[in-house]
Protein backbone atom coordinates (compact mmCIF):
# COMPACT_ATOMS: atom_id res chain seq x y z
CA UNK A 1 0.00 0.00 0.00
CA UNK A 2 2.65 1.94 1.07
CA UNK A 3 4.42 1.66 -2.39
CA UNK A 4 0.67 2.44 -4.41
CA UNK A 5 0.54 5.91 -2.40
CA UNK A 6 4.12 6.67 -3.52
CA UNK A 7 3.68 5.45 -7.09
CA UNK A 8 -0.15 7.74 -6.98
CA UNK A 9 1.87 10.99 -5.15
CA UNK A 10 4.60 11.09 -7.68
CA UNK A 11 2.76 10.38 -10.87
CA UNK A 12 0.19 13.53 -9.71
CA UNK A 13 3.09 15.89 -8.90
CA UNK A 14 5.21 14.84 -11.94
CA UNK A 15 1.93 14.70 -14.95
CA UNK A 16 0.52 18.43 -12.98
CA UNK A 17 3.86 20.04 -13.73
CA UNK A 18 3.57 18.78 -17.26
CA UNK A 19 0.15 19.95 -17.56
CA UNK A 20 0.94 23.76 -16.32
CA UNK A 21 3.80 23.93 -18.42
CA UNK A 22 1.40 22.99 -21.32
CA UNK A 23 -1.08 25.87 -19.89
CA UNK A 24 1.68 28.42 -19.65
CA UNK A 25 2.60 27.60 -23.42
CA UNK A 26 1.90 28.89 -26.91
CA UNK A 27 0.89 27.89 -29.59
CA UNK A 28 -1.42 25.21 -29.31
CA UNK A 29 0.43 23.02 -31.23
CA UNK A 30 4.01 23.29 -29.29
CA UNK A 31 1.64 23.23 -25.92
CA UNK A 32 0.45 19.99 -27.18
CA UNK A 33 3.92 18.51 -27.25
CA UNK A 34 3.82 18.19 -23.53
CA UNK A 35 0.45 15.97 -23.65
CA UNK A 36 2.97 13.01 -24.91
CA UNK A 37 5.47 14.25 -21.88
CA UNK A 38 7.33 10.92 -20.18
CA UNK A 39 5.40 11.89 -17.33
CA UNK A 40 4.36 8.46 -15.47
CA UNK A 41 7.28 6.75 -17.72
CA UNK A 42 9.33 9.28 -15.19
CA UNK A 43 7.25 7.86 -12.01
CA UNK A 44 7.31 4.42 -12.49
CA UNK A 45 10.95 3.82 -13.98
CA UNK A 46 12.67 5.78 -11.34
CA UNK A 47 10.43 3.42 -8.82
CA UNK A 48 11.20 0.34 -10.30
CA UNK A 49 14.86 1.27 -11.15
CA UNK A 50 15.10 1.64 -7.20
CA UNK A 51 12.81 -1.40 -5.96
CA UNK A 52 12.80 -3.76 -8.50
CA UNK A 53 16.35 -3.21 -10.56
CA UNK A 54 17.54 -1.53 -13.57
CA UNK A 55 16.84 -4.94 -15.47
CA UNK A 56 13.14 -4.90 -14.48
CA UNK A 57 12.36 -1.53 -15.51
CA UNK A 58 14.44 -1.76 -18.70
CA UNK A 59 11.77 -4.07 -20.15
CA UNK A 60 8.94 -1.43 -19.04
CA UNK A 61 10.68 1.20 -20.61
CA UNK A 62 10.89 -1.30 -24.20
CA UNK A 63 6.99 -1.81 -23.84
CA UNK A 64 6.21 1.48 -23.47
CA UNK A 65 8.02 1.73 -26.72
CA UNK A 66 5.08 -0.16 -27.89
CA UNK A 67 2.88 2.52 -26.11
CA UNK A 68 4.68 5.20 -27.78
CA UNK A 69 3.38 4.00 -31.27
CA UNK A 70 0.11 3.26 -30.14
CA UNK A 71 -0.09 7.08 -28.49
CA UNK A 72 1.08 8.18 -31.69
CA UNK A 73 -2.01 7.12 -33.86
CA UNK A 74 -4.11 7.62 -31.45
CA UNK A 75 -3.34 11.47 -30.92
CA UNK A 76 -3.35 11.43 -34.52
CA UNK A 77 -6.85 10.01 -34.96
CA UNK A 78 -8.63 12.35 -32.31
CA UNK A 79 -6.99 15.14 -33.82
CA UNK A 80 -9.11 14.21 -37.27
CA UNK A 81 -12.21 13.17 -35.31
CA UNK A 82 -12.04 16.30 -33.76
CA UNK A 83 -10.66 18.88 -36.87
CA UNK A 84 -12.58 16.65 -40.11
CA UNK A 85 -15.83 14.74 -38.49
CA UNK A 86 -16.59 17.59 -35.77
CA UNK A 87 -16.42 15.94 -32.76
CA UNK A 88 -15.87 17.44 -29.21
CA UNK A 89 -12.53 16.67 -27.67
CA UNK A 90 -14.12 14.55 -24.61
CA UNK A 91 -16.05 12.46 -27.64
CA UNK A 92 -13.10 12.22 -29.69
CA UNK A 93 -10.47 11.20 -27.48
CA UNK A 94 -12.13 8.91 -25.40
CA UNK A 95 -13.50 7.01 -28.42
CA UNK A 96 -10.45 6.87 -30.15
CA UNK A 97 -8.65 4.93 -26.98
CA UNK A 98 -9.57 1.96 -27.86
CA UNK A 99 -6.77 2.45 -31.07
CA UNK A 100 -4.58 2.82 -28.19
CA UNK A 101 -5.67 -0.48 -26.23
CA UNK A 102 -6.29 -2.10 -29.83
CA UNK A 103 -2.86 -1.22 -30.97
CA UNK A 104 -0.69 -1.11 -28.10
CA UNK A 105 -1.96 -4.79 -27.17
CA UNK A 106 -1.55 -5.92 -30.76
CA UNK A 107 2.36 -5.01 -30.77
CA UNK A 108 2.40 -6.67 -27.24
CA UNK A 109 1.30 -9.71 -29.22
CA UNK A 110 3.20 -9.70 -32.19
CA UNK A 111 6.09 -8.64 -30.89
CA UNK A 112 7.01 -8.45 -27.15
CA UNK A 113 5.17 -11.32 -25.83
CA UNK B 1 4.94 31.73 -34.90
CA UNK B 2 7.59 31.26 -32.00
CA UNK B 3 6.82 29.25 -28.29
CA UNK B 4 6.43 31.83 -26.01
CA UNK B 5 5.61 31.02 -21.75
CA UNK B 6 2.82 33.26 -19.98
CA UNK B 7 2.04 32.75 -16.59
CA UNK B 8 -0.73 34.39 -16.62
CA UNK B 9 -2.50 31.56 -18.37
CA UNK B 10 -2.42 29.62 -15.47
CA UNK B 11 -4.91 32.10 -13.65
CA UNK B 12 -7.77 31.15 -15.99
CA UNK B 13 -7.59 27.26 -14.92
CA UNK B 14 -9.72 25.99 -11.92
CA UNK B 15 -8.57 24.41 -8.70
CA UNK B 16 -10.22 21.38 -9.76
CA UNK B 17 -8.82 21.81 -12.87
CA UNK B 18 -5.44 20.84 -11.49
CA UNK B 19 -6.82 18.32 -9.20
CA UNK B 20 -8.26 16.36 -12.45
CA UNK B 21 -5.17 16.51 -13.36
CA UNK B 22 -3.35 15.79 -10.43
CA UNK B 23 -5.63 12.34 -9.94
CA UNK B 24 -5.36 11.16 -13.68
CA UNK B 25 -1.88 11.10 -13.60
CA UNK B 26 -1.40 9.33 -10.18
CA UNK B 27 -4.15 7.09 -10.83
CA UNK B 28 -2.43 6.01 -14.02
CA UNK B 29 0.76 5.72 -12.27
CA UNK B 30 -0.62 3.65 -9.53
CA UNK B 31 -2.61 1.42 -12.19
CA UNK B 32 0.74 0.65 -13.88
CA UNK B 33 2.59 -0.02 -11.20
CA UNK B 34 -0.46 -2.72 -10.33
CA UNK B 35 -0.50 -4.32 -13.71
CA UNK B 36 3.61 -4.49 -13.80
CA UNK B 37 3.08 -6.80 -10.34
CA UNK B 38 0.39 -9.13 -11.57
CA UNK B 39 1.02 -9.22 -15.44
CA UNK B 40 4.87 -8.66 -15.57
CA UNK B 41 6.81 -5.29 -16.84
CA UNK B 42 6.11 -6.17 -20.21
CA UNK B 43 2.54 -5.80 -20.09
CA UNK B 44 2.54 -3.16 -17.18
CA UNK B 45 5.29 -1.35 -19.53
CA UNK B 46 2.60 -0.28 -22.45
CA UNK B 47 0.78 1.85 -20.12
CA UNK B 48 3.81 3.40 -19.74
CA UNK B 49 2.67 5.61 -22.29
CA UNK B 50 -0.93 5.49 -22.15
CA UNK B 51 -2.49 8.67 -22.76
CA UNK B 52 -3.25 9.60 -19.51
CA UNK B 53 -4.00 13.33 -19.25
CA UNK B 54 -4.84 13.93 -23.03
CA UNK B 55 -8.34 13.45 -23.16
CA UNK B 56 -8.67 16.22 -20.03
CA UNK B 57 -6.07 18.54 -21.38
CA UNK B 58 -7.79 18.41 -24.99
CA UNK B 59 -11.65 18.87 -23.59
CA UNK B 60 -9.94 21.86 -21.24
CA UNK B 61 -8.13 23.35 -24.38
CA UNK B 62 -12.16 23.54 -26.23
CA UNK B 63 -13.50 24.85 -23.34
CA UNK B 64 -11.37 27.68 -22.65
CA UNK B 65 -10.86 28.35 -26.28
CA UNK B 66 -14.86 28.41 -26.59
CA UNK B 67 -15.23 30.88 -22.78
CA UNK B 68 -12.60 33.37 -24.52
CA UNK B 69 -14.46 33.20 -28.25
CA UNK B 70 -17.67 33.65 -26.21
CA UNK B 71 -16.59 37.03 -23.92
CA UNK B 72 -15.77 38.85 -27.63
CA UNK B 73 -19.31 37.55 -28.88
CA UNK B 74 -18.24 34.72 -31.25
CA UNK B 75 -20.55 31.96 -30.15
CA UNK B 76 -19.20 29.57 -32.67
CA UNK B 77 -18.15 26.29 -31.10
CA UNK B 78 -15.77 25.39 -33.98
CA UNK B 79 -12.76 27.34 -32.76
CA UNK B 80 -12.76 25.11 -29.38
CA UNK B 81 -12.68 22.40 -31.71
CA UNK B 82 -9.92 23.23 -33.77
CA UNK B 83 -7.54 24.72 -30.71
CA UNK B 84 -7.85 20.97 -29.23
CA UNK B 85 -7.27 19.52 -32.66
CA UNK B 86 -3.86 21.58 -32.96
CA UNK B 87 -3.15 19.99 -29.20
CA UNK B 88 -3.82 17.02 -30.27
CA UNK B 89 -1.38 17.64 -33.27
CA UNK B 90 1.27 18.54 -31.23
CA UNK B 91 0.76 15.61 -28.63
CA UNK B 92 1.31 13.30 -32.07
CA UNK B 93 4.49 15.13 -32.49
CA UNK B 94 5.15 14.32 -28.65
CA UNK B 95 4.55 11.16 -29.01
CA UNK B 96 7.64 10.55 -31.46
CA UNK B 97 9.52 12.21 -29.30
CA UNK B 98 8.34 9.49 -26.37
CA UNK B 99 9.06 6.66 -28.38
CA UNK B 100 12.66 8.13 -28.79
CA UNK B 101 12.70 8.66 -24.91
CA UNK B 102 11.66 4.93 -24.21
CA UNK B 103 14.47 3.64 -26.59
CA UNK B 104 17.00 5.42 -25.00
CA UNK B 105 16.12 4.37 -21.65
CA UNK B 106 15.97 0.77 -22.82
CA UNK B 107 19.47 0.74 -24.24
CA UNK B 108 21.29 2.45 -21.63
CA UNK B 109 18.73 1.49 -18.64
CA UNK B 110 21.01 -1.85 -17.95
CA UNK B 111 24.22 0.14 -18.65
CA UNK B 112 24.84 3.31 -16.97
CA UNK B 113 23.65 4.82 -13.74
CA UNK B 114 19.38 5.03 -13.78
CA UNK B 115 19.57 8.97 -12.83
CA UNK B 116 21.68 9.85 -15.59
CA UNK B 117 19.59 7.78 -17.77
CA UNK B 118 16.05 9.18 -16.85
CA UNK B 119 17.67 13.35 -17.33
CA UNK B 120 19.00 12.10 -20.46
CA UNK B 121 16.14 10.53 -21.63
CA UNK B 122 14.21 13.74 -20.58
CA UNK B 123 16.69 15.38 -22.75
CA UNK B 124 16.23 13.41 -25.72
CA UNK B 125 12.69 13.75 -25.23
CA UNK B 126 12.39 17.72 -25.07
CA UNK B 127 14.98 17.82 -27.91
CA UNK B 128 12.94 15.15 -30.06
CA UNK B 129 9.83 17.34 -29.59
CA UNK B 130 10.99 21.10 -30.23
CA UNK B 131 12.79 19.44 -33.50
CA UNK B 132 9.67 17.62 -34.63
CA UNK B 133 7.55 20.50 -34.09
CA UNK B 134 10.37 23.19 -35.69
CA UNK B 135 10.60 20.86 -38.95
CA UNK B 136 6.57 20.47 -39.30
CA UNK B 137 6.87 23.65 -41.42
CA UNK B 138 9.76 23.15 -43.41
CA UNK B 139 9.88 21.93 -47.11
CA UNK B 140 10.94 18.64 -46.36
CA UNK B 141 8.31 17.92 -43.61
CA UNK B 142 6.04 14.92 -45.77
Amino acid sequence: VGQLIFRFLAGGVIVTVFAALADALKPKSFAGLFGAAPSVGLATLTFTSVSQGTAYAALEARSMMAGAAAFLVYACISSRMMLRWNWHAAQATIVAMTFWFGLSFALWYGFLR
Amino acid sequence: MRPSFNLTALHELRWYEFLLRFLFGGAITAVAGLIATKYGPIVGGLFLAFPAIFPASATLVEKHQRERKRKVGILDTKRGRQAAALDAYGTALGAVALFSFALIVWRLLPKMNWSLVLIFGTLVWTTVAVALWRLRKSPIWP
